[in-house]
């Protein structure tokens, strides 16, 4: 059983740093998830993972493989992309999703473009999918600095958060907070999809961030306790994907994510709230 | 006699286009005014104009109260998303905003007053159960909770007894009598023009533009009904830019 759980982490200096990177990225990222769920947002983590290619690999055109660079091109093109579609979507007419994708998409197609200049296929896979076994100290202090900003800034902005979501008219009625709250919170996405990347690549960061939030919607009727669920899934898939990743040969970031959808599932047959449980056991009705 | 509420010459609308057109008039304070008129006459346009919400595309609306914190401002239902995770107790505590603010604690005498207003409107026991399981009655009793606990001199409430049944009413109309009482300013958007001559001593109908507005008898007349309905035709896309004000 130590073999097996402990020792590879004991053993391996890589595989501690990748738990620590696994850890800091759920703590930071699963929160932020249930809140894009709940918004209806649940595609916008994706596209703008996409939409922060661009900017890593201008960074990359110029610096190669360079934290420093790359984090900084990546946080420049996210937020880009965000604040102009969330100023679209709130000065004009189109929605937020018409709006976002028409901006990704340019950034996207951008993006694949720089890459394609300079660089091989090589390089491109460690953009798209990471190398959450090979992180090194500043790599590790930029994600747990981007989980500490994270949960600090979710703390401070809760309260108009959780109105704008529920009834951004009220919100409008009594404050000026909705617009710099939503801003706020699309930044606040852009950081972790950043922090994500290094680790597990921009395709694959959205999932540690929406999974667990899709599978604690079962678990948890309050926001509350969906959001510790969804933290402690995220954590568990990040563990459990280290170890299967160990024990398997299986490439880390993959893994992990496969162990988060492997919750979503059972959350989603079994999960006692809103699940597919109440098709084939529905239990017999109440008194009142 | 104070003004809690004044325009002149007001023009709110989307896309240039009016959807309450030159309005003026005087609104006291202490005023309990139903506001009725036909589907797109502009009552909710008007709301939201008093609120801030939208821009005014033309004149002045001046508001004792200066401070958006000080307007009580119940919108239609349909705008909340029920489906989102919240306790009644919590929905309701959002009542506190102007005294809270963002970050601000809830005091333990505020959580008194929470508990007093959710039993104000009757769903004791409701407290930890959210929102998505109430029936449209509780919830609006709910919303009712928390423009107690918000406490403003003005209050603007649209259609709030919309699909409610009787017994929700006039446990609502109850509340607002209470509002009235203590000489708060009161602002309804109603359809239902026997409840307007029941309990509101003020109406103003409106078509787009003023048809009536003074003692609720003198207003809602069958002449008067008639003329609002003729008056509210839909818009017309090729519209003239409006010469009142040139002239």
């Amino acid at each position: 059983m130590y073999d097996f759980l402990i020792a590879p982490f004991t053993e391996f200096e890589f595989m501690r740093r990748a738990l620590v990177g696994a850890l800091a990225l759920a703590v930071g990222g699963a929160p932020v998830g249930v809140f894009l769920m709940l918004r209806r947002m649940s595609l916008t983590g994706d596209a703008m993972a996409h939409a922060i290619l661009p900017g890593a690999a201008v960074g990359f055109l110029f610096s190669g493989l360079d934290l420093f660079a790359m984090t900084v091109g990546g946080i420049v093109a996210g937020f880009t992309v965000a604040l102009s579609a969330g100023l679209v979507a709130r000065s004009t007419e189109l929605k937020e999703d018409a709006s976002l994708a028409a901006f990704y998409l340019v950034s996207l197609a951008l993006g694949v473009l720089i890459v394609s200049f300079k660089g091989s296929n090589i390089d491109l896979l460690h953009v798209l999918f990471g190398s959450v076994l090979a992180l090194d100290n500043a790599t590790l202090i930029l994600i747990a600095a981007i989980a500490t900003i994270s949960l600090f800034i979710l703390a401070v902005l809760w309260r108009p958060l959780v109105l704008e979501c529920v009834d951004p008219n009220f919100l409008r009625s009594v404050s000026k907070a909705g617009a710099p709250t939503h801003l706020a919170f699309l930044a606040l996405m852009v950081l972790n999809l950043v922090g994500a990347f290094h680790g597990l690549g921009t395709l694959l960061a959205v999932g540690l961030m929406m999974l667990p939030a899709a599978a604690a919607r079962f678990w948890a009727k309050d926001l509350t306790s969906m959001m510790i669920v969804a933290i402690v899934v995220a954590i568990l898939s990040g563990v459990i994907g280290l170890l299967v990743s160990y024990h398997s040969g299986a490439a880390a970031g993959p893994a992990i994510i496969l162990v988060a959808g492997v919750f979503y599932a059972v959350s989603l047959v079994l999960g006692p709230i809103g699940s597919l449980k109440r098709l084939w056991a529905p239990g017999r009705h109440l008194e009142a | 006699m104070t003004a809690a509420l004044n325009f002149r010459n007001v023009t709110l609308g989307y896309d240039r286009h009016p959807a309450v057109h030159h309005l003026t008039g005087t609104v006291a304070a202490g005023a309990l005014l139903a506001i009725i008129g036909p589907n797109g006459a502009g009552k909710s346009t008007l709301l939201k104009g008093i609120v801030g919400a939208i821009p005014t595309l033309d004149g002045v609306i001046e508001r004792a109260q200066a401070r958006r914190e000080d307007i009580a401002y119940l919108p239609q239902i349909a705008e909340i998303d029920r489906s989102f995770p919240i306790t009644i107790y919590d929905l309701v505590a959002m009542g506190l905003w102007r005294r809270a603010g963002l970050f601000g604690a809830i005091a333990r005498g505020e959580r008194d007053d929470i508990e007093k207003a959710i039993s104000a409107v009757g769903l004791e026991g409701f407290e930890s159960r959210t929102i998505g399981t109430l029936s449209g009655g509780q919830m609006q009793r709910a919303l009712f909770a928390r423009l107690l606990l918000q406490n403003a001199q003005l209050i603007l409430l649209d259609e709030p007894f919309t699909s409610l049944d009787a017994k929700t009413i006039s446990d609502l109309i109850d509340l607002i009598r209470r509002w009235h009482g203590e000489r708060r300013t009161i602002l309804i958007v109603l359809h239902d023009l026997d409840l307007a001559r029941a309990q509101f001593p003020e109406t103003l109908l409106l078509a787009r533009e003023v048809v009536a507005w003074g003692k609720t008898p003198e207003v809602l007349t069958a002449e008067n009904l008639l003329k609002a309905r003729q008056m509210c035709e839909a818009f017309d896309r090729h519209a003239e830019v409006c010469e009142t004000d040139l002239a």
